[in-house]
């Protein structure tokens, strides 16, 4: 790696933290219990808009996996979902009207408070509909899996994005309240992904998946990324660039062996599939909040009034991480 | 008489304070060692903890000890010094450190030592014997100074290696003493330690090992053989190393594991696993329920881990694991079978092969207007779409997904010139490839077509451009595929024999001899188009020769003709 490249990147690294740090301004806080964040503590950093129905499960799933406090930013949800945040014991919440787009779908306000709660705290960024699964989770706490990366030396880890579907249309299963998401969209892809590797940050691009063979199958260039490293042990000097898909510095990004080997990585199971999709893309679209990645948003609106069925005869039911570990998609490395 | 146990603790001191409780109140002495990075405010706590133990007794030159440095051994001789000095009816002194758990209750640590008064229990084995080090360089451990940790300076240790062994200063390793290894955690009797200790050389063999690469793996397991009455060469202490030589850890999931182990103490617990703790630290068998010793299970566990941290899955790409190419053991998991030219050749070729060898036969995967898969499907195996352009987005990934997904089962495919050609490279190199390739049979398909004499030659020249290329990079030497070619003319001269060569590798060994053979297609007038395609000017030589008047008759037509191969 040359002196101007190395020089370049690290240009670019602040740019996102100056950025980080104007958009930063627009939060407001509504509740800010960070003074109860234990120096041990794995942190959770949620963005989200109108997901009150989906935030029991949520808080309740990675408070049994052992998250320490959830430090989480609404925008402009009216559905409730910030008067029930902000009544939870081991929630930050902040607010603000700002434009999710303009800060770059939240990354911007996530850098923002990685950067002032984060640093020395293994974090793991998450959306509400997202849901880390890793090794040994159904027998171990998360601070296992950060207590082991750390006599490794690995600062990151990888998890990719599983995109969870229901048998039959997206809408045709209503789901409740505390339910657990799994129950109605609980099939997945699980052998056509394609990979490749990003020579600039030295992160794999991930593509595939049931998106891209549904909705984009003449332009699959277009289909959403899955590679996602939503867990890094954070240092105020590192900053994500596009949601959790590349960090900088970019020695983080590499997650992967390229010798033959296995490293450990998990998945981010994706519950975006479930009859709260309809209304939301619906208003998003609306709102035109995404339309960076509108393609994606534009293209699920469009099917979506088609309800498309995404399940086939081949689709895998999902049961726990150790099928998807024997199936390729995440690995145990040498984590026994 | 009794064993006393020198505890090395660095962190998670309520953990330490549990064990160290346990066997002090189990009636065997504890001398604990605490290292000097834990702060005072915690020491204190600690030592306060267990104040009321008074067979306990805390070294009180606290060292820094970082794993595998010298520090680590000298606190060991300090703790041992003062075990055999305040405890005189201590017979055996075990090494445990404050990850340490008992598997067993003490009293069957003390019978098993009881009944062997004068045996050393540490892991040694001659340098030369074993590559138990990671990193290896085994004896250069001993004969390079070693002054910088491999791990934390890992450029510049290396760096100064190279230049001891460039330079060939090498040292002596003191007279008398013969290089062993092994591991750490060791348990040693009072006339061995104190012998070791009060030795005259003591400083000198002390001088050699605190530049000695892990001394802690190498001092006490060097030295015990000079005092030995006689040494058992294992630890009773359950450690596994992984691949760069780090203690794997123990969770609340190796509890049945652990009840499984021959040994009587385990390192590394996680501090935070209650269930291990609360279900093994007691001296109540029925407590610990330990079940019949099976080390191996252990054993196979770890070394699997290992395994696949440094070989991971063949052909396997995926988050964590995307070897970049040449660089791994064959490119897909699993075998399959590219034809070229045979469904030109044959009618109905596919439904024979798969009929033939009861693999899974797909059409032109890499075909122009989809992927066609076995059968027809739209949507394959794992998901796989036939979409032309998902497929050709990344035409690698898609066979790899699909060879991965179909583990176990072999796939064959047809393939030609009027294919996706990104592939060649990858198939061509792929060791698990069977490809077999009958050249210039898109002329067949140009017969059958019977356009205009204009546009067919434009085709054919298109397509021989594009096959010789294919077979230009097929003949590569680095070509690791199993690969047959044969030019149209030669194949038709014994089909049945190049087929049944093909379909023997495919098959288990000499079990299947073709019995039915698939249909040539009508060939009459061929030899006529092939010469008016050079007569209009065009140079074909991948189809091989055909003579104008030579229509090869159909070698087996309807007739059900036995066709044996000898």
């Amino acid at each position: 790696m040359s002196a101007t490249s190395t020089y370049r990147l690290m240009l670019k690294r602040h740019g996102y933290q100056l950025r980080a740090w104007r958009r930063g301004r627009d939060l407001t806080p509504v509740t800010n219990r960070t003074q109860a964040i234990r120096p041990q503590d794995v942190l959770a950093f949620t963005t989200l808009r109108n997901e009150r129905v989906r935030l029991p499960y949520f808080l309740d799933y990675y408070r049994a996996q052992g998250i320490g406090h959830f430090l989480m930013v609404d925008n402009a949800s009216d559905d409730g979902s910030r008067d029930y945040l902000a009544e939870q014991p081991d929630v930050s919440l902040w607010t603000t009207p700002a434009s999710y787009r303009g800060a770059r779908f939240g990354v911007d306000w996530l850098n923002r408070l990685q950067h002032r709660y984060g640093h020395g705290h293994w974090t793991l960024v998450v959306d509400a509909d997202e849901f880390f699964v890793y090794p040994y989770c159904d027998t171990r706490p998360i601070q296992a899996l950060t207590g082991w990366l750390e006599t490794c030396g690995m600062r990151s880890f990888s998890a990719m994005l599983i995109d969870m579907y229901p048998r039959g249309p997206v809408d045709a299963e209503p789901y409740s309240e505390g339910q657990n998401p799994f129950e109605i969209a609980s099939w997945f892809d699980n052998g056509n992904y394609f990979i490749s590797r990003n020579p600039e940050f030295h992160n794999l691009w991930i593509q595939g998946g049931p998106r891209a063979r549904v909705f984009f199958p003449d332009k699959p260039g277009a289909a959403p990324s899955l590679n996602k490293i939503p867990l890094v042990k954070w240092r105020r000097d590192y900053v994500y660039l596009q949601s959790t898909h590349m960090l900088l510095p970019r020695a983080l990004n590499v997650t992967y062996d390229d010798q033959g080997g296995e490293m450990t990585s998990g998945a981010l199971l994706h519950a975006k599939f479930l009859s709260t999709l309809a209304r939301k893309a619906a208003g998003d679209v609306q709102r035109k909040a995404y339309s960076g990645q509108g393609r994606e948003n534009r293209a699920n609106d469009t099917q979506l009034r088609n309800r498309p069925v995404l399940w086939t005869r081949w689709s895998e039911k999902y049961i726990n991480w150790r099928q998807l570990e024997i199936l390729g998609l995440m690995s145990k490395g040498n984590w026994a | 008489m009794t064993v006393g146990f020198v505890m090395l603790v660095d962190a998670a001191l309520e953990r330490a304070a549990q064990v160290a409780r346990h066997w002090a109140e189990s009636g065997c002495p504890v001398v604990i060692h605490v290292d000097a990075e834990v702060t005072k405010r915690s020491y204190d706590a600690f030592r306060r903890d267990l104040a009321d133990l008074e067979t306990l007794e805390f070294v009180e030159t606290r060292r820094r000890c970082e794993w595998g440095s010298w520090d680590s051994v000298a606190a060991t001789m300090d703790g041992a010094e003062m075990m055999l000095d305040a405890f005189p009816d201590v017979r055996h002194v075990y090494l445990a450190t404050g990850a340490c758990l008992p598997l067993r209750p003490v009293a069957e640590l003390q019978t098993h030592l009881a009944g062997r008064p004068h045996t050393d229990f540490i892991e040694s084995a001659t340098v030369e014997s074993v590559d138990w080090s990671k990193g290896g360089f085994d004896r250069e451990r001993f004969t390079f100074r070693s002054p910088l940790s491999s791990r934390k300076q890992g450029s510049l240790f290396d760096r100064v290696v190279r230049l001891q062994r460039r330079s060939g200063r090498t040292r002596q390793v003191p007279e008398g003493l013969v290089p062993h290894r092994g591991s750490p955690w060791w348990c040693l009797t009072r006339s061995t330690l104190s012998a070791l200790l009060q030795d005259p050389r003591r400083r000198e063999y002390e001088d050699f090992f605190r530049s000695v690469q892990a001394p802690d793996q190498s001092y006490f397991q060097t030295l015990v053989r000079k005092y030995a009455w006689r040494v058992e060469s294992r630890s009773l202490t359950l450690s596994k190393l992984d691949y760069q030589g780090r203690s794997q850890t123990f969770y609340d999931d190796h509890l049945q594991l652990l009840r499984r182990s021959d040994c009587f103490v385990a390192r590394k617990i996680w501090p935070l696993a209650e269930r291990l703790y609360s279900n093994l630290l007691s001296n109540d068998p029925g407590v610990t329920q330990n079940a019949e010793p099976d080390p191996g299970k252990i054993d196979r566990l770890f070394n699997q881990a290992i395994e696949r941290r440094t070989r991971g899955r063949p052909g396997l790409y995926m988050q964590s694991r995307f070897p970049l190419q040449k660089r791994e053991n064959g490119e897909s998991s699993g075998s399959y079978s590219v034809f070229e030219g045979f469904d030109d050749l044959f009618d109905d070729f596919e439904a024979w092969l798969s009929k033939t060898t009861g693999n899974r036969v797909h059409g032109h995967l890499y075909g122009p207007g989809c992927a066609e898969f076995a059968g027809g499907e739209a949507i394959f195996n794992g998901g796989l779409s036939d979409s032309a352009a998902i497929r050709d987005y990344n035409p690698c990934a898609f066979l790899r997904n699909l060879v991965w997904n179909t583990r176990g089962e072999r796939q064959c495919f047809m393939f030609g010139p009027s294919d996706n050609q990104d592939i060649t490279d990858f198939i061509a190199g792929d060791r698990n490839a069977q490809i077999s390739v009958i050249t210039g049979t898109w002329a067949i398909r140009l017969f059958r077509q019977k356009e205009a004499p204009e546009a067919v030659r434009k085709e054919a020249a298109r397509l021989q451009r594009i096959e010789q290329e294919h077979v230009r990079i097929l003949g590569a030497d680095w070509a690791k595929a199993r690969i047959r070619i044969w030019p149209l003319a030669e194949f038709i001269e014994a089909p049945m024999d190049n087929l049944q060569c093909i379909l023997d590798e495919i098959g288990p060994r000499g079990a299947r001899r073709l019995t039915e053979a698939p249909r040539l297609t009508d060939l009459t007038g061929f030899g006529r188009f092939l010469q008016e395609l050079k007569n209009e000017g065009m140079a074909i030589h991948l189809a091989g020769e055909f003579s104008v008047g030579r229509d090869p008759t159909p070698i087996v037509p309807d007739s059900p003709r036995r066709l044996v191969v000898k």
